[in-house]
């Protein structure tokens, strides 16, 4: 049960920001301006109309389900650590998919992250 | 010193070009960290200061869904959704997520003095190990890949 949580929760964390990355480079940069409170609205019904990113926001959303169903069966000082496996899989999902270019300073880096993250939950 | 300087030079015309969208950058990956650390403390403030008396009454959930710090959560974490997908228009998945990391943190100071929750040395020595990645990811340049159908150095 712990473990299928994990599983879930860490492949929904993915496939969400993936999804997201992916859709949003598609879409092209957005304009600071487009957060402004009169402008926000309607960028936010344009991102809606994309289907990546609605499906992103529904891996979102299973993730989060997950994660409180884990942590009814499993302590916060579990939970988190395992999270933050993600940081390392999706760097490595992002240069295999989405063709980041990866410098070894990168890696060191999402490497150190994921291992203060797990000392965090310690 | 000499050696120095000759890499100093080589990288002065991508630092000088990119400086405006590193600038831009920077600072949605702050509001990003921002707008996820406060909508997560504005719920579970929320959360943890609700009546107990009505617990097991449907409408307790109904008063915790609009209550003001549940609602402004929600709409912090709305504007962290939205920040987020921008800044992921502009720059990598793989420097979004180690740079925004610090949220973590935050999180943790946060329930320290609000929560009454322990730090105890491990926390300190992860809390170092996500600044030093931070700061590794940081230094590399924010977008790699080619950009589609718009140029990035605005």
């Amino acid at each position: 049960m712990k473990w299928l949580m994990v599983a879930i929760i860490v492949g929904s964390t993915v496939l969400a920001d993936l999804l997201q990355s992916f859709e949003m480079k598609r879409r092209g940069e957005v304009e600071v301006e487009d957060l402004r409170p009169g402008r926000i609205g309607g960028m936010l019904a344009g991102l809606a109309r994309r289907g990546p990113l609605v499906l992103a926001v529904f891996f979102m959303a299973i993730s989060f389900f997950a994660f409180m169903k884990l942590l009814s069966v499993a302590d916060l000082s579990f939970a988190v650590p395992v999270t933050a496996a993600s940081v390392v899989i999706e760097t490595i999902l992002a240069k295999l998919l989405l063709k980041e270019q990866v410098s070894p300073m990168r890696w060191a880096g999402a490497c150190f992250v994921a291992g203060g993250v797990a000392l965090l939950a310690v | 010193m000499a050696a120095g300087r000759m890499v100093f030079e080589e990288l002065k015309p991508t630092v000088v070009s990119g400086r405006r969208l590193d600038f831009k950058t920077k600072a949605l990956t702050a509001f990003v960290v921002l707008t996820n650390v406060l909508g997560n403390f504005a719920m579970s403030w929320g959360m943890k200061h609700q009546p107990a008396a009505l617990a097991n009454s449907p409408l307790v959930y109904l008063r915790t869904i609009f209550s003001p710090w549940v609602l402004l959560g929600t709409a912090l974490l709305i504007l962290w959704l939205l920040s987020r997908m921008t800044l992921l228009s502009w720059a990598d998945l793989s420097y979004v997520l180690p740079v925004t990391s610090i949220g973590y943190v935050l999180t943790a100071i946060l329930g320290k003095y609000f929560f009454a929750e322990q730090i105890t040395w491990q926390r300190w020595l992860g809390t170092g190990a996500i600044m030093i990645g931070m700061i590794l990811v940081g230094l590399t340049s924010p977008n790699t890949t080619a950009p589609h159908g718009r140029e990035t150095n605005r």
